[in-house]
């Protein structure tokens, strides 16, 4: 394999794993989690 | 034991405070050398004094003074108050405080005497270099430690945005300042010709990426949605704009190097890399202007909320102006005219120098248990500065698309039409108003700095207790 291959196999990786985290997030399961995560500097006590 | 059931503020205050000090000397500094412009007479024949000396001056305190001392003291409070745990170890905490305070005061001495590697935005020579570098891991430490130790399981975004900041200057500092000494105030670049021209911009623009935009990112994520009493608009766009961000920005820094020795392809890949960050820029501007989504009338009354959303509307506008900046037709005509320095300050005064204002505003008076003395006064702060932002970047506009249409007219028989000086003379004007800008955002400074000063007078540090674990 030559280096232009693997920086394009290398690109098309990156770009794969990008919309990976993009369905991971907002795949329905995630809902409350992130939701709850949303409310972390809201909930500490005081100010 | 006491100290292990309260936050670690003393750090937190200690950068606060300076962040307001520097961000008066670097914005003079800034002034002074503006009214250089206008009236050349004002360098006074003093070496010293002279733009070439006080611009690296100017641009290294703003940048990594008040800008720098910002995102210490805001990442160093984020982390404890989302972690819910002390900052990891005291001890190192204040080497990061006095080390970079070291940095900064060597480079007011240094560069003034013309002691400069003339890397732009990396003009520190080396053994500066090398207190930077200790001063960052020391700072990795502190910050990573904390969050290792955290009693939340969810590690809060503005923590993973502080996170990326601080790793990638650290590899970007590293390269980029890689040199061979020849004495103890004298180096050359590890890297030769073009290589050390896109190494250099490699770093150039991943340090307004990274330093300027992922950390005050953070300030955004935790200090927009604190003041506003309402969780961010969505959490699950600040995943992928967090992941948009880190995987495109690192591209972009050919843009600055459009018709030069550098290969067509990496100008041309640096352009289109350049127009896709505008879709994760504009996604976290959305996010954080919507965060107010349902709570619009806070903004009529909260002078704090309208220093941190009006700066994420200047985000949203500098991160629209850079792509289109970037596409190498425009950049014919942009590029080496004011319009640059317009289009970098609307970033640094609009974006970097309000939202950190506005986390200011918000973290001075809670980390000496005070209400602000006068919010009158950061109302008063908040128009000042808009006005001398605008009067700042509408002239450098100007002045920027006169000079590139004047250095590229040309006459039928294929002269120039207008000679050098001409375009300079032409500039004059604008060079006047973007002076009185310039002062006009400097005295808001001053109204700032009076307002905390009578916040704080006679006030006792805070000390802030940690809540005891829910579950």
């Amino acid at each position: 394999m030559t280096l232009s291959m693997f920086h394009a196999f290398w690109t098309g990786l990156l770009l794969a794993i990008f919309i990976g985290i993009v369905v991971w997030a907002y795949s329905g399961k995630r809902r409350a989690r992130f939701e709850a995560a949303a409310r972390l500097p809201l909930d500490d006590g005081e100010n | 034991m006491a100290t292990q059931d309260t936050y670690n503020y003393t750090v937190v205050r200690q950068f606060a405070i300076m962040t307001v000090i520097w961000g008066i000397v670097g914005m003079l500094v800034g002034v002074l050398i503006a009214a250089q412009m206008a009236w050349p007479v004002l360098n006074f024949d003093i070496p010293w004094l002279t733009f070439s000396r006080l611009r690296p001056l100017h641009t290294n305190a703003v940048i990594f003074a008040f800008g720098g001392c910002a995102l210490f003291a805001t990442s160093y409070y984020v982390v404890q108050r989302t972690c819910h745990v002390r900052l990891f170890c005291d001890k190192l905490a204040a080497f990061t405080f006095w080390g970079w305070q070291a940095v900064i005061v060597s480079a007011a001495v240094t560069l003034p005497l013309g002691i400069t590697s003339s890397k732009e935005y990396a003009e520190l020579e080396w053994p500066i270099d090398v207190l930077i570098t200790l001063v960052w891991v020391a700072y990795a430490v502190v910050f990573f430690g904390t969050l290792v130790k955290r009693k939340v399981a969810h590690i809060y975004v503005a923590n993973w945005f502080y996170g990326a900041f601080i790793l990638t200057i650290a590899v970007l500092h590293l390269f980029n300042s890689a040199a061979l000494p020849v004495s103890l105030w004298k180096s050359y670049s590890a890297y030769a010709g073009v290589q050390d021209a896109m190494v250099q911009w490699w770093y150039g623009h991943n340090a307004v990426g990274f330093f300027l935009t992922a950390g005050f990112l953070g300030i955004m994520y935790y200090f927009i949605p604190k003041q506003a009493e309402r969780p961010v608009y969505s959490y699950r766009l600040s995943v992928v704009h967090f992941w948009a961000l880190a995987f495109t920005y690192i591209w972009a820094g050919p843009h600055h190097l459009h018709y030069t020795a550098l290969p067509d392809w990496a100008q041309s890949l640096g352009m289109v890399f350049s127009l896709i960050l505008l879709a994760p820029s504009w996604g976290g501007m959305i996010n954080g202007i919507m965060t107010l989504s349902g709570a619009w009338e806070k903004l009529r009354t909260d002078p704090i909320l309208k220093f941190l959303i009006v700066s994420v509307s200047f985000y949203g506008m500098s991160t629209f102006e850079g792509p289109m900046m970037s596409i190498k037709t425009v950049n014919a005509l942009s590029h080496y005219t004011d319009w640059t320095i317009g289009h970098v300050h609307s970033g640094a005064l609009g974006w970097v120098a309000m939202v950190s204002i506005g986390a200011m505003y918000y973290l001075i008076p809670r980390l000496f248990g005070r209400k602000i003395h006068s919010v009158k006064l950061i109302e008063t702060h908040f128009w000042v500065a808009t006005i001398g932002i605008v009067l700042y970047i509408t002239s450098m506009w100007i002045s920027g698309v006169m000079q590139g249409l004047m250095w590229r007219a040309v006459n039928p028989d294929g002269t120039l039409t207008y000679s050098f000086v001409e375009s300079v003379q032409a500039m004059h004007p604008y060079y006047i108003v973007r002076f009185l800008g310039g002062a006009v955002f400097l005295s808001g400074m001053l109204v700032m700095a009076y307002n905390l000063w009578k916040t704080i007078a006679g006030a006792r540090p805070a000390v802030a207790a940690i809540p005891a674990p829910a579950h």
